[in-house]
């Protein structure tokens, strides 16, 4: 692996502040702020405990740093941020953007945008993140100077370029078609397991009224007593024990998350390849008129039905003079258009190659972190089941003890 | 006075300690010593032009010497079962007399028989008798006997003979009355405190049904979100080549999960429900036993007040008052011994739903 950001440095999004200021439009709004620390990797080699720099940023600035990314590198999958709000909720869940477990939530989903981004070979190298990092002020300056959203694609560009392309590399119109179905099918998996979550929280709190009712009971019993009222200890136990559960499932939903939101990066991508190969078509069209036009003048044959055909037979011939400095000028265009056609290829075969390269290194990623989110969701299962036994042993011995 | 000598057969006379009602209670348990098996069965449709009901064949088989025959089957509908409550009540006003399955279902009736609903009455139906037949002084009742005898004839004109519905219902209306009238004066304090008892236990089983009923649904909502939920990871595993395996593997394990829920609840609904439903109607039964109790003794009270003020026709009081003496502490001694039966019967069934529900939630969680 090459030599990474995230081998020099530590990186950390430590802690979250609740802060008041005043919006563009000088009102006043409620945000929160997070604390990046950075330390130095090799001093710690040497048991000397480096010193860390710290700096705190707000969500709107990831946001800014990420399409800053997107229109800078854009053949590489830029790893995604956490949601802007609270989706896929299930009813113990606040969609709101202040809950602290939301926001706690959203911490960790930002280190970890920016791990990924520093153990990226090509984005790991780029000075605005280093400074997004390091320089507290001025950094968004820095950020806009670089005219970047000169730069960026228009949409409506890139949804024409969709439906009009005639000849994409078959393996970004395959890769377009998987994301779309990644996106839609983790989208859905989500959706579902919210509601088992909230059905599986149902089922655990209900037996919590156990423990209640078999507490009074047991005062009017002799016999029954100890077994009832211990019994319902247990079931309150019972009861309790879901909370636990269903918050370390929500990490399993965030590391799904992450790649739903992935889907839409590598879409990115794909859009791109598209908007460059409409281009190169476009501009090879261009030429080739160009070259017939050139033809048709040379040689005085009309091959071609052209307006300008019919006009000229219409209101006369050009003579020869006019006809020279038309020729003139289609030439010199040729000659540049085939330059720039030379170039737009390149450019092309460079994006196409750059590119499969980062989706190569992303698949393995992702294949990897996926395989490893559901052994975590299965190991968290057997975890569930396993504090399951446990507590209806003990309600068993109790009941067979009444 | 026929009711009072079936109430001897557990006469004062006979010890009644604790552990003699053990050996009783055991006594009945043990199948190879029982003489009279009772099985309801194969529910049959009835269409007549007045009304459609719905017949049980009930079949005995016993060893024992007052029967004819050492077979019988018969067929019997819901409308028998109740008449054969009514005359044990009759006969045994303080004993307690095992609940029967609810006239109507209350909520979501479409159709009168649904087969879920028939198939309900039958088990209860079924365990209706058998508790009965276990019962050390209620097994051996006359209409119990021509409840499983007698074929449908002779039931009909059997059942025409003795007090009307009507005279059975003014005594339970006369028993509600004299509680309302401020309870009993002389109520024994061991029947107090079963009253206590009765209205503790009676509100915590009526909570406990709507708890029990409440995690079935609940389980069952889970069920029905699981089912949606395997398939989803088969179907995303279509689109993956690396990760296919482990995707469709998590697919397996979640159908896995569903069928064990299902058993899960099976269980709740096969075995916790119907118990605790039977207590819920048994809550009620008791507290109807404990006011026909009262009732008794409400007679003897009055005339005992009577007395006080009739010197005249002293002698005449005085032997009544003799015999309701007598009845009271039969009533009394039966309802005792009746009670502690019932509540062993009761620590049994709730011991052994529980230790079922937690041993079904055990298999759920291991497998």
């Amino acid at each position: 692996m090459e030599d990474c950001l995230s081998k020099k440095i530590e990186i950390t999004v430590s802690e979250a502040e609740k802060r008041t200021g005043r919006n563009a439009m000088n009102m006043q709004e409620t945000y929160t702020a997070y604390l990046i620390e950075t330390r130095a990797v090799e001093s710690q080699n040497e048991g000397q405990c480096s010193p860390v720099d710290s700096l705190w940023r707000r969500y709107s600035e990831f946001e800014l740093l990420r399409n800053y990314l997107l229109v800078t590198f854009p053949h590489i999958v830029v790893p995604p941020l956490p949601e802007k709000r609270a989706d896929f909720v299930w009813h113990k869940l606040s969609a709101d953007n202040m809950d602290p477990d939301f926001v706690e939530r959203r911490r960790i989903g930002l280190e970890n945008f920016l791990l990924r981004v520093a153990s990226h070979p090509v984005l790991c190298q780029d000075n605005i993140f280093y400074s997004f990092l390091t320089q507290e002020g001025g950094w968004k300056e820095m950020v806009n100077e670089t005219g970047f959203q000169l730069k960026a694609d228009s949409r409506l560009k890139a949804l024409n370029a969709t439906f009009r392309v005639k000849n994409p590399d078959k393996r970004f119109t395959e890769l377009k078609h998987y994301s779309d179905e990644l996106q839609s099918v983790i989208s859905h998996l989500l959706r579902v397991r919210a509601r088992v979550a909230d059905r599986l929280y149902g089922v655990y709190k209900v037996h919590g009224n156990y423990g209640r009712v078999f507490s009074e009971w047991s005062a009017i019993e002799k016999e029954m007593g100890d077994g009832l009222q211990s019994a319902g200890h247990h079931m309150d136990v019972y009861a309790a024990s879901i909370d636990d559960i269903l918050e370390e499932e929500e990490h399993y939903a965030d590391q799904l998350k992450e790649y739903l939101f992935y889907a839409e990066a590598l879409r990115a991508v794909c859009r791109k390849h598209e908007l460059m190969q409409y281009d190169l078509e476009m501009a090879a069209q261009d030429l080739t008129s160009k070259k017939q036009q050139c033809e048709e003048l040379a040689t005085g044959t009309v091959r071609t039905f052209s307006l300008k055909g019919m006009t000229s037979k219409l209101f006369g011939q050009e003579n020869p003079e006019q006809r020279e400095a038309k020729i003139k000028v289609l030439e010199e265009q040729i000659q540049e258009g085939e330059e720039q056609l030379k170039s737009k290829n390149l450019e092309g075969r460079d994006f196409v190659k750059s590119a499969w390269a980062d989706i190569e290194r992303f698949k393995e990623q992702k294949n990897h972190d996926l395989k490893e989110a559901l052994i975590s969701y299965a190991v968290m299962q057997i975890s569930m089941c396993k504090k399951g036994i446990q507590v209806w042993t003990n309600a068993k011995e109790c009941f067979s003890k009444m | 006075d026929a009711s009072l000598a079936e109430a001897n057969s557990f006469s004062p006379s006979m010890p009644t300690s604790p552990s003699s009602m053990i050996n009783q209670y055991k006594f009945e348990e043990e199948p190879e010593l029982r003489d009279l098996f009772i099985t309801v069965d194969d529910p049959e449709s009835h269409i007549t032009a007045i009304e459609t009901f719905i017949t049980y064949r009930v079949v005995t088989k016993t060893s024992r010497s007052e029967f004819d025959s050492s077979e019988y089957e018969v067929r019997r509908r819901y409308q028998d079962f109740l008449w054969l409550k009514s005359k044990l009540e009759e006969a045994h006003p303080t004993l307690i007399i095992p609940p029967l399955p609810e006239k109507f279902i209350m909520k979501g009736m479409v159709e009168r028989f649904n087969d879920e609903f028939i198939e309900t009455r039958r088990k209860a139906l079924h365990k209706f008798l058998n508790r009965i037949a276990d019962h050390p002084t209620l097994t051996f009742n006359e209409d119990f006997k021509i409840f499983l005898t007698a074929q449908a004839w002779e039931l009909s004109s059997h059942k025409k003979q003795g007090p009307g519905l009507l005279s059975r219902m003014g005594q339970t209306v006369r028993a509600v009355a004299s509680s309302v009238r401020g309870g009993v004066k002389n109520r024994p304090e061991m029947f107090t405190e079963m009253n206590d008892y009765m209205e503790t236990f009676s509100q915590k089983i009526n909570v406990l049904d709507k708890i029990a009923h409440r995690i079935y649904k609940e389980e069952r909502e889970y069920f029905n979100e699981m089912k949606e939920y395997g398939p989803i990871h088969t179907l995303w595993s279509a689109s993956e080549e690396d990760i296919a395996d482990s995707l469709k593997g998590v697919a397996s394990c979640i159908d896995k999960c569903c069928k064990a829920t299902e058993k899960r609840m099976a269980g709740l609904s096969e075995n916790l429900l119907p118990i605790i439903h039977e207590y819920v109607l048994y809550s009620e039964i008791l507290m109807g036993v404990l006011k026909r109790r009262d009732l008794i003794q409400g007679e003897l009270d009055s005339k005992v007040d009577a007395l006080a003020s009739k010197r005249a026709e002293k002698d005449a009081i005085t032997e009544e008052i003799g015999k309701l003496e007598d009845k009271v502490e039969c009533a009394n001694n039966a309802l005792k011994a009746d009670w502690e039966r019932w509540k062993q019967n009761m620590q049994y069934d709730m011991r052994s739903a529980f230790t079922n529900v937690a041993e079904n939630n055990l298999h759920y969680y291991e497998e």
